[in-house]
Parts: structure tokens; sequence; C-alpha cells
């Protein structure tokens, strides 16, 4: 066999043994992630640590979410939806100047859920907070309860909406912690542009899981959380603040 | 007590079709308001992000109020055994019906998704205020129809007594609901209190009152039956203590929040630094809805003063729940304290609220409905008394 020939038959192997190594690579990840049928286990409590040390004067995590989520701003800043926001603080007697990216907070005693007549505004197990399209009748008492400021009312008709992230005219929204990623086994969209694009200020993982690097930092590090006066044990903590 | 002769009214007269014609066409402005809001999206009212409720649940909230307390009419009647009111009573539990309509009417349409109210009708989370209200709201028509044919049904009339109870212990509780619906909101400063329940009955007692009172002047006067000035006399004093008692929870309400530090800000706001729910304050709540009323209640007899009492005590209530609702959520929730704090979402500023014309017809139109309503039952069922002139009330007292 000369050289070239044999040279050939390795490089075709090596391309059919990654061909057929690369759906079963995918496979084992489809089998990490949950499938669409099996329920949310209250095993996992997802959630997010953000450093506002390193959180950057950009907004990258907003662009990624209204991107990922189909959220277009309609140019009415008073109507228009935000899932997620920049907050400026500046300290009244200093001056000492601070941002943070804001969002559901995910609470485990989340307040928008108590107030929802119908159920619409509901907790998953593993402790994402949603608003179930088919059930929520608009009238927005979850908005008035949110101590976060977290949701918005779509005020009128909507275009170009993203298969995943269903939303309606008339209805309630907000910050899904892109749950359609998370059912994936991927980082809601605002994590990685942060991690990508912006100061790297952001983690996301399961607050459960000991191994996580969330775990980790959260037993190491000191966090707080935004109005942990009101006790509602949020997913979403802040590191700086 | 004197047999109590009850007539419809005859509502033939051009006046009468005049009125309905107004109402029924200030019910059309807000059904074509609401059908706009509906189809064009919430974005042409006044309402934003951060002002949820606009002045559609200002007219909810009040007339929903005031259908509680209408009842109490009949309540002192058959509950509390006074008989000079007991021709009243029938007025009273209609008033009560018809005033919840026209609110429940204004609350439903001004939903984001008002054609899904079967949904809320099947779909409850217990833990809701809301979920109670849709029972606590439906069992009231039940409860006050039951109580009103008790005392239209001669062989029921040993039950209106009990009726009567049930529906007086109702109507507090539904009340408390109405005023949980704001005191439970943990998360803003405006509310989140517990007297925001029994100011809320006692505020039900003053405005239900107040409009009872109009429309029982005005449906004797339209229909030229008498009303004596010992049925006006006891509803004057009555109306007078409730104006003041309104008043005293206020203050209550207000002192206690001057003694809480978290709470100064919020004071601030809304006695001294928030603009025009500062000017509706002053001027509207306590000026208007208390302290002119209780002087031309006190100050003066005639009967014009004791209907512009009424009148001012409507106005003023109208005023309270605007600085109430969109006042309380107005001022910026409290998140990150000792800052400043900026955001595209008007985080850390007073928000900016103007009704816009469909909120205000959707509004009125309420209360089209609730007095359409309670014109059209006079003319079909007896609920008025032929004569309220004092001889006929109550021999006894007279």
């Amino acid at each position: 066999m000369s050289p070239d020939r044999r040279q050939f038959l390795g490089w075709g192997a090596a391309a059919a043994a990654g061909t057929a190594l690369a759906p079963v690579i995918r496979l084992i990840e489809l089998a990490q992630a949950r499938s669409p049928q099996e329920a949310a286990s209250a095993l996992q409590r997802w959630g997010l640590l953000i450093d506002i040390t390193k959180c950057a004067d950009c907004d990258e995590c907003v662009t990624a979410c209204h991107e990922e989520n189909g959220v277009a701003s309609l140019g009415r800043p008073a109507t228009d939806a935000q899932w997620i926001r920049k907050v400026g603080l500046r300290d009244k007697r200093t001056g000492y100047a601070q941002t943070l990216p804001l969002m559901c907070q995910h609470c485990e005693h989340p307040p928008c859920v108590d107030v929802c007549p119908t159920g619409a505004s509901f907790k998953r197990d593993d402790g994402i907070v949603l608003v179930d399209k088919h059930t929520c009748i608009g009238c927005r008492y979850c908005v008035m309860a949110c101590p976060y400021g977290a949701r918005s009312f779509v005020h009128e008709a909507v275009s170009g909406q993203k298969a995943d992230v269903p939303r309606g005219k008339g209805t309630v929204e907000s910050c899904t912690l892109c749950v359609h990623r998370v059912d994936r086994g991927e980082t809601p969209a605002c994590v990685e542009a942060c991690s990508r694009d912006g100061g790297k200020a952001m983690a996301f993982g399961d607050l459960n899981d000991a191994t996580s690097e969330i775990h980790r930092r959260l037993k190491r590090e000191p966090s707080g959380q935004i109005r942990a006066d009101l006790a509602l044990n949020t997913g979403v903590r802040y590191q700086g603040l | 007590m004197a047999s109590i002769q009850y007539r419809e009214i005859e509502g033939r007269s051009g006046a009468y079709l005049a009125l309905l014609g107004v109402l029924g066409a200030l019910i059309l402005g807000g059904l074509g308001a609401a059908w706009t809001m509906e189809h064009q999206g919430h974005h042409i009212t006044g309402m934003s992000n951060r002002i949820v409720w606009g002045t559609p649940h200002v007219f909810a909230v009040f007339l929903i109020v005031a259908a509680s307390g209408a009842l109490n009419v009949a309540s002192i009647a058959s509950v509390f055994g006074r008989e000079l009111y007991q021709p009243l009573a029938r007025l009273s539990g209609l008033l009560a019906l018809a005033l919840l309509a026209g609110g429940l009417a204004v609350l439903v349409l001004d939903l984001g998704r008002p054609e899904r109210l079967i949904v809320a009708m099947t779909h409850y989370n217990f833990k809701s205020i809301f979920a109670w209200n849709i029972f606590l709201y439906t069992g009231f028509f039940a409860i006050v129809a039951l109580y009103l044919w008790t005392m239209f049904e001669r062989r029921m009339q040993g039950y209106s007594k009990r009726a009567g109870l049930l529906a007086f212990v109702w109507r507090l509780v539904l009340t408390t609901g109405t005023g949980s619906i704001f005191g439970f909101l943990v998360a803003r400063e405006p509310y989140n209190s517990a007297l925001l329940a029994p100011l809320f009955i006692i505020m039900s007692f003053s405005y239900g009152l107040a409009i009872f009172v109009l429309v029982l002047m005005a449906s004797c006067r339209w229909t030229g039956r008498p009303l004596g000035e010992l049925v006006l006399k006891r509803l004057r004093n009555l109306l007078g203590v409730f104006v003041a008692a309104v008043l005293y929870f206020v203050a209550v309400q207000h002192l206690t929040n001057l003694y809480i530090a978290r709470q100064y800000e919020v004071e601030r706001f809304f006695l001294l630094e928030g603009g025009v729910y500062t000017v509706l304050f002053w001027g509207g709540q306590v000026v208007i809805g208390g302290i002119v009323p209780l002087a031309l209640l006190f100050g003066t007899a005639s009967r014009r003063a004791i209907a512009a009492a009424a009148a001012c005590v409507i106005l003023g209530g109208l005023a309270q729940l605007y600085v109430l609702i969109i006042g309380g959520q107005a001022y910026p929730q409290l998140m990150f304290p000792e800052k400043e704090v900026a955001s595209s979402f008007f985080d850390g500023v007073i928000a900016h609220y103007a009704p816009s014309l469909p909120e205000v017809a959707l509004g009125v139109g309420g209360i089209a409905l609730a007095l359409a309503l309670t014109a059209v039952a006079l003319k079909v069922l007896p609920f008025l008394p032929k004569s309220l002139a004092d001889g006929d009330v109550e021999p006894a007292a007279a």
C-alpha cells in the first residue's frame, strides 16, 4: 500500500469515526438535558449570580435577551416590554455609582404567583417563574405585586415572535430565565452574551448542585438579594451590591 | 309600623326616556372605548408598565366599594331593626346590585383579555385575593337577590332578617376583600397596610350612602313622591358620621406612616411634594370629600345642601381612589435604599400618568350602566314607596 493510499484511508477512517461520533456526542448531550416530556424537578433550583463589580457599562445582556425572546421596542418607552434592564445606582451621600442588570428574580415565594387569580403566573418545580399565556387574563395584579418591577404588560400587538417564546397582546410577561434554552441544557442568552461580549459578570447554574460553579461561589463568597427584607428567597443573587 | 305601599314608577314621561337615552349613549361610549382599547391595545390609554391600573380601576373600585355601602340602609332596617329605614330597604338592595354590576363591567372590560373571563371562572388560585373576590362578588349578587326576594314576597318576609344578616356579613367580607387587594401588596410602600380593609369598609359606608341619598332624592322628586324631613334628617346625620369616620381613618393611616422612618418619603410624596396627587389629596379628598360635606350637612338644613354634600362625597371619593390607586403606583418602588436609581424602565422616578379619553369613557359608562339598571328596575318592580312623608314612614316617631 502506498503511503498516499494509507494516508487517504486514515483520513477516511477519521472522518467516518467523526461522523459516527458526532451524533453520539449529541445523544449524550440530549440524554443529559431534560426531555420535553419530563417534568421539571425540584431537585434543581436554577438561578443567577451577578457580580456587579464586574458589570460593565454595556447592555449586551439586554440586547441578547430581547433578541433571543423576540422582544422588540416599538419606540414607546412607557409601554414597551422590557424583560431585563440595566439600572444605574448612585449613592445619595457619596455619589458612588454602580450599574446592574435587573430582571425577574425567580423568587421561591413569588408574590406574582400568590396574587394571580387564574394561576397563570406559576413557578416550576425547578424555581423558574413563568406566565401561562393561555390562562393570563391581563388583570395586571402580578405587576402590582412584583417588588422588582420585573413584569411588562403587552400593550399592543406583537410581531416577529420566536417559536419557543409565545407572546401576546393583553397578557403579562417577564424574564423566563430562557427556559427554552435551559431545558435544552444551555445557559440563558443574557449570561452567554455577558460572558462573550460583556464584563463576565453573570453566572448561571443550579443553586442546589454542590458541584456547580454558582453553588461553590455562593458558599465561598458574600452575596445578597434585592429586597432581602421581603424574605422571598430569590433565585437571582448579586455580589458587590 | 305603618304598612308601606310600594309602586313602580310610571316611566313614560319624556324626561324618563331622555334620561335613559343619555345613560344609553354613555354606556355605548363606554363599550366603544373598551372595544378600542382591546383592539388597539392598552398603549392608547394613559396606562403604562409603571401605571398598570389607571382611571378605569378608579371608577371600578369606587362603584364596587359604593355597592356594598349602598346596602347599608337595608341592613340598618333589617339587621339593626330601625323601622324608619324599612321603606328604603328595597331601593338600597337594588342600588347595591346595580352599582356592583357597573363596577364589575368596567373591571372586566379593562382586562387585557376580557374574552377570557371564562378562564377566570374556571381556573382558580385560591391564594389570590382576586380569586376570592370572584366568589365574593357573585355571592353578593345571589345573596342580595335573595334578600330582595324576602322583601318583595310576602310569604318570605319572615326570612328577611336572616337574609339581611347574611348580606350584611357578606358585604363586610366583600369590602375587606376589595381593600385587601391593595392592603396585601407587600412590595409597595403606599399600600401594604391592614388598615386598608377597615378604611375601605368605612369608605363604602360613605360613598354608598351618598349615592343612595342622591338617587332617592332624585327619584322622589322626579316622580312627585313626598320625601319627608324625618327620613332625610336621619340620612343626613348618618352620612355626616360616615364622612367624619373616613377622615378619621385617613388621618390614622397617615399618622402611622409619619411615625415609621421607612415611610417618611411616601408621606412627603402624598402630603407635600406629590404634585397632582398632593393637590387631589388635600383639595379633593380632604376638603371637597370631607370638610365641605361636613359643613354642608351640619351647618345648614336645606335639601339642596344635603344633595350638594352627597355630590361632594362622591367627587371626594373618586379623588381619594385616584390618589390611592394611581398615586400609589406613581410613587417609585423602593429597591435600593439610599441610592438614586435610574433606568430605561423609569425606575426611581415618579411615573407619569394622564387619564385618556377611552379610560374616562369606560369609567363613566360603568356609572351610567349602574344608573340605567336602577332606572329600568324602578319601572319594572315596585322598589320605591308611594310616600316617604313624615306621617307615612314612622307614625310613632312623627
